[in-house]
């Protein structure tokens, strides 16, 4: 077996933790890249600065707030635990909402640079065609903007599937439950099993070109059908 | 919509570097051209009578139907008017095909609204063979087709076309033109058409508005507006007169067809095929500079056309040429058409108000 069952534990927890996280970022994401895009007031501009936060911040800093903030004596961990819910710290759910702050400016920024190329015109021949917001949103907004919805799609996953210090932070090493890929490897380096760290790390590495070879030929081919 | 009914546009707007202050009423029928430099405010009355711009204080009404009247605060959205819109540029959606782009609108038109099926601009914009395809797969002028038809699927009230031939070549609007005319002869909706462009002006408008520095300077009927000594129109190189005729005979041994206009008749030459059937209404262009005086009529002459008409004024125009507005018929009780001669004959003929001269015209053009 080229992996061992620990491995591919690891990795099926980690494709659950970026399918996960993609999902509901698409979900939220998006009607935040629309209102970022379109809204003229000041409160866009914070906002905006807040959803690029994670792209400078130290994953550790990001980490090690939602750790304090989540936990039993944080303000959201003090609120859950007053409703009866556990805490959220060093479990898979905790993972997932850790990775959509982290991977947040990833699924925002390209859908709200396609919205921002769209300029106003789609959208007044669309009202001049008798359709209203909602419906020019569904039906001109995210098939034009379709390009940028994959980009994000595709690049929160990765980003996600390749995070480290937010998941050392929040998640913990738990088998089964938070042990990830990038922290299995981190294991195995410790334990000095550099053949485990090695396939592991042959597999993200073969899994991250191909995802970015993919990205550059949809670029490349919608480029094209759009520059015709 | 009855022709009685008239489409009204009262707006003020004020944005940083442009004012707009209009007060229209506009033939219910027809096409009416806005007409003026560029930033003398054209784009935005369309944009108003859209509501794709929201005037401060506004009064636009289309028959018996209100879509803004600041005083009582109505303001219906864009996609609750009975309108179509044709963009300057290309803006077709591009993630649509032909056929998509055609359905969407119809598709969102109310069914008590439709008067026709989404079908219905295909035959008459030549569009039939494009509905597989995909915008970018057109030429600049099949796009511009395809919006109007696309335009035309909402059955609107009214229709708003912004330079629709702007971003075209040359070739391309005189692929197009004639589709817009056909469209005129066939259409029963009021269209207003944005355009700095004379030609289009004299092939298209029945109305004509000229707007400068968002305000109205004059507005008439084509005939009138195009041949008025103080307008830029007459002042231009490009000054021309339009004229309406019915054709009243054509003579096959001489190829030419005959058009009674106010004050006098026309002959034009006709290929075999154009046969004219008498009776056909045609608007026919007379540029000024085609258009050469004289006081005695000339005997023997190889201009087809030559008109008795008197003098009404005389203007310098472009250096060293006058812009002269006749009246035909020897008392100048018809028609108005523009002579263009230079300063110089001018004044060796003498050419005062009042005088009555023979019109040699040496170039017809029917447009229509």
């Amino acid at each position: 077996m080229f992996l061992t069952p620990d491995n591919l534990q690891a990795l099926w927890l980690t494709f659950q933790v970026a399918a996960l996280t993609t999902l509901i970022l698409l979900v939220l994401g998006t009607p935040l890249a629309w209102w970022l895009a379109r809204s003229r007031g000041w409160l866009a501009r914070p906002v905006g600065a807040l959803v690029a936060l994670p792209l400078v911040l130290p994953p550790s800093v990001l980490g090690f707030y939602l750790l304090v903030g989540l936990g039993p004596n944080g303000p959201v961990g003090a609120w859950m635990l007053s409703l009866g819910l556990p805490t959220l710290p060093f479990t898979f759910t905790g993972l997932v909402v850790a990775s959509v702050f982290y991977s947040l400016p990833f699924m925002v920024q390209p859908i709200l640079n396609s919205m921002q190329a769209l300029g106003e015109r789609p959208l007044e021949v669309a009202a001049s065609l008798r359709a209203g917001p909602l419906d020019t949103f569904f039906n001109v907004v995210l098939p034009l903007c379709k390009p940028g919805l994959i980009t994000g799609c595709i690049m929160s996953f990765a980003h996600t599937v390749g995070e480290f210090g937010v998941v050392l932070m929040v998640g913990g090493n738990i088998p089964g439950e938070t042990r990830v890929v990038s922290v299995q490897i981190f294991d195995h380096v410790e334990a000095l099993e550099y053949a485990d760290a090695h396939r592991l790390a042959a597999v993200m590495l073969v899994f991250a070109f191909a995802v970015l070879l993919a990205l550059q030929f949809y670029n490349a081919r919608h480029a094209h059908r759009s520059a015709a | 919509m009855s022709s009685a009914q008239t489409l009204t546009l009262h707006a003020q707007l004020r944005r940083a570097d442009f004012a707009l202050d209009v007060q229209l009423d506009l033939p219910g029928h027809g096409i009416t051209a806005l007409f003026g430099p560029s930033g003398s405010g054209k784009t935005t009355c369309l944009r108003v009578l859209a509501g794709l711009e929201r005037a401060a204080r506004g009064l636009v009404r289309v028959g018996d139907t209100v879509w803004q009247d600041s005083a009582r605060s109505v303001f219906v959205p864009t996609h609750r008017r009975a309108l179509g819109y044709v963009f300057q540029e290309a803006s077709l959606l591009h993630h649509l095909t032909v056929e998509g782009n055609l359905r969407f609108g119809f598709d969102r038109t109310p069914a008590a609204q439709r008067r026709h099926d989404w079908r219905h601009g295909l035959e008459l914009l030549g569009i039939g063979h494009l509905l597989q395809r995909w915008p970018h797969d057109l030429s600049g002028g099949e796009r511009q087709r395809v919006a109007i038809a696309r335009a035309l699927a909402t059955s609107p009230q009214l229709l708003l076309m912004d330079e629709p031939l702007a971003a075209l070549d040359a070739a391309r609007k005189a692929e197009i033109l004639p589709w817009l005319e056909q469209l005129h002869e066939s259409l029963d909706v009021p269209v207003v058409y944005v355009t700095h462009s004379l030609d289009e002006v004299a092939r298209l408008a029945d109305h004509v508005v000229l707007l400068d520095q968002g305000r109205v300077q004059a507005e008439g009927p084509l005939a009138d507006m195009l041949t008025r000594a103080d307008l830029p129109m007459a002042q231009g190189d490009g000054a021309v007169s339009v004229l309406m005729g019915h054709c009243s005979g054509f003579s096959p041994s001489d190829l030419l067809a005959v058009y009674d206009i106010d004050g006098g008749h026309l002959l034009l030459p006709q290929s075999r095929q154009g046969v004219p059937r008498t009776g056909t209404a045609a608007r026919l262009s007379i540029q000024a500079r085609d258009v050469s005086l004289s006081l005695q009529q000339p005997a023997q002459t190889s201009v087809l056309n030559v008109l008795p008409a008197r003098v009404m004024d005389v203007q310098e125009s472009v250096p060293g040429q006058v812009l002269v507005g006749l009246g035909l018929g020897p008392e100048g009780g018809g028609a108005r058409l523009l002579s263009r001669i230079s300063r110089l004959s001018c004044h060796r003929l003498g050419i005062v108000p009042g005088l009555t001269v023979y019109a040699q015209i040496k170039g017809v053009a029917m447009v229509r």
